[in-house]
């Protein structure tokens, strides 16, 4: 044993470890590199076969062999922002409560609840979403809205329980513990100093929190929406299981949609020739607009600037690569 | 309007832990009074007893009174946020707030408080940075952000955004603690000139540091006030043995 140590750790041996960890971690690279590679090859027969069109065509026909994004993009675009509109507030709410507000022993366990929510499998959201949200909705909020609000054309149309709404309120309670998390870490970063400096200068709790913690997180706190932002676009099965999978431009946010996700969880598993090449070419521009959404994100952690969010990037980055996207 | 400070059979307590022993201390109008003592001993505890800061802790408890001229501080009529804004406060680490320009950084408490409006504001500021000493060398660049400044412009910076909400009281706790040592000039300086204005209590490990600036010195050990006086007979002649053993570097 004792040799075997030595082997590994001494002298010009030392070399062995090293080597090792540099293998495992350029196999890794290799993964990513090769993934996206194999998508993206695969998905060249769409785009040569439509190039730009494919992003600005709205006809999504297998039995044609015409495939345009346009519905699947909106369907995206859409559920994901309004998931952040819905979330920011409740998650920066929650983020504040947990930094600055509650006392020190309640802090941890609470916190951990917020995690926990990050860890619950999306099936299990989408699950929820399809048999507890959908049925509420259907005859609770979104007949509300139909009925109240049905002449304005973004609440037209009958209340079916699922559809663009139904999905982005899903996705925004499963992007609230990532942008909870995240952000609660920024202001906790927050030296204690600067708190005690405004409290000291005669400023309340809410002008501590609005005028000291909320300015000097912003960029971390923007780093964490753009994070539950990538992780809304990608989402695939939750939104799978509410969003209706129409494969039209959504009429309005009580109807039925679709995702790049969905579309592709969806036809899949049936898909060959050029409509698999078309699903790949989705997969391809999610896979970009994911990685994106990451970076800006990431330069938003790590940006030099006098911003004291930087000091918690630390442990933002640890939680970003635990649960980003 | 300066106003003194009178400290009266006051106790502190951390959940169970008593850190500060019924001390009763008077720190008189315009004049700068130093507490010295070792590490843990009570004195920042004490001083940030006097604007209530420690009362943002949960599980902390004080007993005795604290008087702000005539005004009980601990009375069910003091706010505390108000209480604040009448007690400037200096800490350890300065801290301007990173986000802010050295202008934003004095004016934020007159903004929080509405005390000034308009070019008053900008009136308000420049006074605040000259009585801090740090006008002449930030005058030309306002708009930079407060941290790009030295550890001692910064610690004038939170000196000079004090003065601006007009404190009745300045606390320092430790504010050289930080610096080199031409920075510790400029605020032992600038503390001298404060005090015509203003009563300061100041907590300083730097025992040569409260033999140059205050006028009485106080000696806290375990949460108990040992002996305190004028610092001239202090120093030369301290009446407990205790004071003569942490002055001879022989306790603490």
């Amino acid at each position: 044993m004792q040799a075997v140590r030595r082997a590994l750790h001494s002298g010009t041996r030392e070399g062995v470890f090293h080597y090792v960890t540099l293998l495992a971690a350029l196999g890794l690279v290799a993964l990513a590199v090769s993934i996206f590679l194999v998508v993206t090859l695969q998905s060249a027969p769409a785009w040569r076969a439509f190039g730009l069109s494919f992003l600005t065509t709205s006809i999504w026909d297998p039995m044609a062999n015409q495939f345009g994004a346009v519905p699947a993009l909106l369907g995206t675009v859409i559920t994901a922002v309004l998931a952040l509109a819905v979330a920011t507030p409740l998650s920066i709410g929650t983020a504040v409560f947990l930094s600055e507000i509650v006392p020190q022993n309640w802090r941890r366990p609470l916190s951990f609840v917020v995690e926990l929510l990050a860890a619950v499998p999306s099936v299990v959201y989408g699950l929820w979403g399809l048999f507890v949200l959908a049925p509420w909705l259907r005859t609770g909020l979104g007949q509300l809205l139909a009925d109240s609000l049905g002449f304005l054309p973004i609440f037209a149309g009958p209340s079916l329980g699922i559809g663009v709404l139904t999905a982005s309120l899903v996705l925004a309670i499963m992007v609230l513990p990532t942008i909870t998390a995240i952000s609660g870490e920024v202001m906790r970063g927050v030296p204690t100093e600067l708190r005690e400096a405004m409290f000291a200068l005669g400023a309340t709790r809410w002008e501590v929190v609005t005028k000291v913690i909320l300015p000097s997180s912003k960029s971390g706190i923007a780093g964490a929406l753009l994070l539950g932002l990538g992780r809304a676009i990608g989402e695939a099965i939750a939104v799978t299981m509410v969003i209706g999978n129409a494969n039209l431009i959504p009429a309005s946010l009580l109807a039925p949609a679709q995702t790049m996700a969905s579309l592709i969880v969806n036809e899949f598993p049936e898909a060959f020739d050029l409509h698999l090449s078309a699903l790949l070419l989705l997969a391809t521009l999610l896979f970009i607009i994911t990685l994106i959404i990451n970076l800006i994100a990431a330069w938003f952690f790590y940006r030099p600037s006098q911003d004291v969010a930087a000091t918690a990037k630390g442990s933002v980055w640890a939680k970003l690569l635990r649960k980003g996207s | 309007m300066a106003q003194g400070v009178n400290i009266e059979n006051f106790s502190f307590w951390y959940g169970q832990s008593q850190v500060v022993k019924n001390i009763s201390l008077s720190a008189p109008v315009r004049q700068v009074t130093a507490l010295i003592g070792p590490s843990g001993c009570g004195k920042t505890t004490l001083l940030r007893s006097i604007n209530r800061l420690h009362e943002l802790h949960p599980g902390t408890r004080a007993a005795g009174r604290i008087a702000i001229g005539e005004e009980d501080i601990f009375s069910a009529a003091v706010d505390p946020v108000d209480l604040r804004r009448r007690v400037g406060m200096i800490f350890q680490k300065p801290s301007p707030f990173p986000h802010l320009s050295v202008f934003e950084n004095v004016a934020a408490g007159l903004r929080l408080h509405g005390l000034a409006q308009g070019k008053e504001i900008a009136e308000r500021v420049e006074a605040c940075l000259r009585k801090a000493a740090l006008w002449e060398e930030v005058k030309d660049d306002l708009g930079r952000k407060g941290a790009l400044l030295s550890g001692g412009q910064q610690q004038r910076l939170c000196i000079a955004r004090a003065l601006a909400v007009e404190p009745e009281v300045f606390l320092m706790d430790e504010p050289c603690a930080s610096l080199d040592p031409v920075g510790i000039m400029r605020i032992e300086e600038l503390i001298r000139e404060l005090k015509h204005d203003y009563t300061v209590i100041i907590v300083t490990h730097n025992m040569h540091q409260a033999s140059r600036i205050s006028d009485q010195t106080a000696f806290v050990l375990n949460g108990e006030l040992v002996e305190v006086g004028r610092t001239k007979e202090f120093f030369l002649a301290p009446t407990d043995p205790r004071t003569e053993a942490y002055l001879t570097w022989k306790i603490g």
